[in-house]
C-alpha cells in the first residue's frame, strides 16, 4: 500500500482507516475472489448483505472469505422500512458482525433509490443504540442534515442508481454535501470507472464504495487494484490542492490589457 | 383504473398482426439504443423483425443482467404438497378428469420431505398444491410453512388464487413470495382451456398477483404457459402485467417465469409450440423491458438449453426438482408427476455447472427478518 499519506487517516467509529476505498461482496462469480480483491485494492472496509449470509450453512459461507483484518460493514439490503432495517441491524449484531451498519432502505425496485425518510428514522434508532451508522441516501442536503442530527457516523450519497455504472451523475449535489456536511461523505453506487472514483476523491469525498464495477469487471482483482490506485491518486490530489487554473493564456488579457501601459 | 384487467382491456383488441408487419429491423435497432423501453418498444422486440437482431438483444440482455444481478443465479426447488385438484385444465396432468395416483402429504411427511430437500443445501423452497381448498386449506398451508421454515429461509407458494386476506395470513405465517401463472392472457381461449372448476374465473385469477402485492408479498412472479397461444402476444401481456404491478407496488420484487409446455399424462399437446430461438427472444425482450425483474427458468427445460441461456438474462433456476408429491422422500410410487422434468441434475451438479460457467450458485438470498437466528 502507498504509505505517502499514511498519517491521512479516515476515522469512522473510532477506527482510523488508511484506505479510502470500501468494497462489496455482491455480484461476484465466486466468493473465493474476495480475498484477492481486498488484497490488491488495499480496501479495509467491506460491506456484506446480511440477507446473503447463511449462518447455519454447513458448507461454504461468504463470511469465510472475508479476512479478519478488514472492518465488516453489514448492510440492510432488502429492508423496505426503518423497522426492517433496524431488525436486520440487530440480527447482524447478534450474529457477531460487530456494530457497524450500512443502512439501505429501498422501497422502489425499479430504480433502487433509497428512501430518505425511512433511512433517517432507522439511523436515529440505531445510532441511539450505539451502532456506527453509515446511511445510503440520495445526494440530498436536507436528508444529510437530518442524518447529522440523528447521529450518523458518515453519509453515503449515491453517484448514480445502484448497479448503473453511470458515474458521478450527482456531482454537483455531492459537492454541496462535501461543503456543508461535517461528516465524512462516502460516495456509494454508480461509480463505474476508476477515473470516476478519482474525480470524487479529488472533489473532497472522504471515501468511495465500489462494488458492481469491480465484481462485474473482466478480471475483478485487476480492476480492484486500479480502483485502489485511483482512490489514492484522487485523495493525494485533493490534499495537494489544485494549482490555480485560468481560462486564458497568461500573455493575453483582452479585457484588462489596456491597464498595462499606454494609457496615461 | 382499479385493476390490471381494466388496463389489459386497453390493449386486448390491439391489432398485433398489423403492428408486427409495420416493424422494421432498423426500428428494432433504434430501440436497442434506448435506455428505457416503452410498451410499444417492448412489443417491437417481440416482432418477427427483431429476430434478425437476436444476438444484439442477447448481448444487451446479458450486460444488463450482470450489472443488476452479477454473475450469480439463485437456486430453489419446488415441493409438491398435494396433487388433488378440482379443476379441469385441459393441459395439466393433475386435472380432476385424469385418473392418476393422488396424494396429500401429512405433516410428518412434509417434515420428512423438507428434511430430505434441505440436505442439498437449498434455502429457498416453493410450495405447490393443486386446487382443493378442503385438503390444501390455508390452515393446512400455514402449518406446512411452520414446518418447512425450520429448514428453509425463504418460502414461496404456487397455489390456487386467494383473497387478499388469505395471502396476508400466509405472509404473516412466513411466506414471502407468490408465483401465479395466468396460463393464457387470451380470455376466450382461457375459458376453453378451463372448462370446469373454480379456475374458470379468468378475472379472479388475473387479479390474484395484485392481491398478493397488497397483502405484503415480498416478491411476485407472473407468467403465461408458453405454447397455449401465440407466444408473441402472451409474452407481451406477461411483460405488461409485470410492469403494471411494479408501477403500483414499487416495493415488491416483480419477476417472470417462462414455463414452456412439456409432455404430460393427458392427451393435450400445445397448439403453439415455441422454439428455443423464440424463447430466447422472449427472455431477452423481457429483460430489456424490465432490467431489474427476476427471470426464472425451471427444470422443464433441458440441461443443455439451460446452460446455453444462463447468461442471457436468467436470475433464478430450480434444481434437483421433482414434480411428484413427496417426490424426494416417499418411496411408494403412488403419485404422478405434474409434468416431466427435463433437466435432471441434482443441486450439487447444478451448482458445479454454474461454477463452471463462471456463475455463483446462490442458496440464500433472503431470510425472515424476525427469525434468522432464532
Ligand atoms: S394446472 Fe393446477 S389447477 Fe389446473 S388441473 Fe393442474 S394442478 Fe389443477
Amino acid at each position: 500500500m502507498d504509505k505517502s499519506n499514511s498519517n491521512d487517516l479516515l476515522t469512522i467509529g473510532g477506527i482510523g482507516l488508511e484506505s479510502r476505498l470500501f468494497t462489496g461482496t455482491g455480484k461476484y462469480p465466486s466468493d473465493a475472489m474476495i480475498p484477492e480483491v481486498i488484497e490488491r485494492s488495499g480496501s479495509q472496509v467491506i460491506t456484506v448483505a446480511l440477507r446473503r449470509v447463511d449462518f447455519a450453512a454447513g458448507t461454504e459461507n461468504i463470511m469465510d472469505f472475508i479476512p479478519q483484518s478488514v472492518q465488516l460493514l453489514p448492510n440492510t439490503s432488502g429492508a423496505r422500512t426503518a423497522e426492517e432495517a433496524v431488525r436486520i441491524a440487530h440480527l447482524a449484531q447478534a450474529a457477531g458482525c460487530g456494530n457497524w451498519i450500512k443502512i439501505e432502505v429501498i422501497s422502489d425496485n425499479r430504480y433502487l433509490l433509497p428512501d430518505g425518510y425511512e433511512t433517517v428514522r432507522a439511523t436515529e434508532i440505531l445510532a441511539n443504540e450505539g451502532f456506527v451508522v453509515l446511511p445510503y441516501i440520495n445526494a440530498d442536503l436536507m436528508v444529510a442534515r437530518s442524518l447529522v442530527d440523528s447521529g450518523a457516523a458518515a453519509v453515503m450519497p449515491l453517484g448514480a442508481p445502484i448497479g448503473s455504472n453511470r458515474g458521478l451523475r450527482t456531482e454537483e449535489m455531492i459537492r454541496i454535501l462535501i461543503e456543508e456536511i461535517k461528516l465524512p461523505i462516502i460516495v456509494d453506487a454508480g461509480i463505474g470507472k476508476p477515473s470516476e472514483a478519482c474525480a470524487a476523491m479529488e472533489m473532497g469525498a472522504a471515501a468511495c464504495l465500489v462494488n458492481t464495477a469491480i465484481a462485474g469487471a473482466g478480471v475483478p482483482a485487476i480492476m480492484a487494484e486500479a480502483f485502489g490506485h485511483a482512490v489514492r491518486a484522487g485523495r493525494a490530489a485533493f490534499l495537494s490542492g489544485p494549482g490555480a487554473s485560468r481560462k486564458t493564456a497568461a500573455a493575453s488579457s483582452p479585457l484588462t490589457g489596456f491597464l498595462e501601459g499606454g494609457t496615461q | 383504473m382499479t385493476d390490471f384487467y381494466e388496463y389489459y382491456k386497453t390493449w386486448r383488441d390491439f391489432s398485433f398482426v398489423e403492428y408486427f408487419r409495420s416493424v422494421s429491423e432498423s426500428r428494432v435497432a433504434a430501440i436497442l439504443q434506448k435506455e428505457r423501453l416503452s410498451e410499444i418498444d417492448f412489443l417491437a422486440l417481440l416482432s418477427p423483425a427483431a429476430e434478425g437482431l437476436l444476438e444484439d438483444m442477447a448481448q444487451r440482455s446479458r450486460d444488463l443482467t450482470i450489472r443488476n444481478f452479477g454473475r450469480s443465479v439463485l437456486l430453489f426447488t419446488p415441493m409438491y404438497l398435494s396433487n388433488y385438484c378440482t379443476n379441469r385444465c385441459v393441459y395439466c396432468g393433475f386435472n380432476v378428469d385424469n385418473s392418476i395416483m393422488r396424494h396429500h402429504l401429512s405433516f410428518p411427511e412434509v417434515e420428512r420431505e423438507a428434511e430430505e430437500i434441505a440436505k442439498s443445501g437449498l434455502k429457498h423452497i416453493l410450495l405447490l398444491t393443486g386446487e382443493d381448498k378442503r385438503r390444501a386449506s390455508i390452515e393446512y398451508l400455514c402449518h406446512c410453512v411452520r414446518i418447512v421454515e425450520k429448514y428453509f429461509t425463504a418460502i414461496g407458494i404456487e397455489i390456487y388464487p386467494l383473497e387478499t386476506e388469505g395471502y396476508r395470513t400466509l405472509v404473516e405465517n412466513g411466506v414471502d413470495s407468490l408465483t401465479l401463472f395466468q396460463e393464457t392472457y387470451n380470455e376466450t381461449l382461457y375459458k376453453k382451456l378451463h372448462p370446469g372448476g373454480p379456475k374458470r374465473n379468468y378475472r379472479y385469477r388475473l387479479a390474484a398477483p395484485e392481491r398478493g402485492c397488497a397483502a405484503g408479498m415480498r416478491a411476485v412472479n407472473v407468467g403465461g404457459l408458453l405454447g397455449l397461444d401465440d407466444w408473441r402476444r402472451e409474452s407481451f401481456f406477461t411483460g405488461l402485467h409485470a410492469d403494471w404491478l411494479q408501477s403500483r407496488w414499487p416495493e415488491v420484487t416483480v419477476g417472470f417465469s417462462l414455463p414452456r409446455m412439456r409432455p404430460h399424462a393427458g392427451t393435450f399437446q400445445p397448439d403453439f409450440p415455441i422454439s428455443d430461438r423464440h424463447l430466447v427472444q422472449v427472455m431477452t425482450a423481457l429483460r430489456l423491458f424490465m432490467p431489474r425483474a427476476g427471470i426464472t427458468i425451471s427444470t422443464r427445460e433441458g440441461a443443455q438449453f439451460r446452460d446455453n441461456i444462463l447468461p442471457l438474462g436468467v436470475t433464478t433456476m430450480s434444481a434437483g426438482a421433482s414434480t411428484a408429491v413427496g417426490g424426494h422422500s416417499r418411496e411408494e410410487a403412488d403419485s404422478t408427476s405434474q409434468f416431466d422434468i427435463s433437466d435432471e441434475r441434482n443441486v450439487q451438479e447444478m451448482a458445479e455447472a454454474l461454477k463452471g460457467f463462471g456463475y455463483q450458485p446462490v442458496y440464500k438470498d433472503w431470510h425472515p427478518i424476525g427469525g434468522i437466528l432464532s
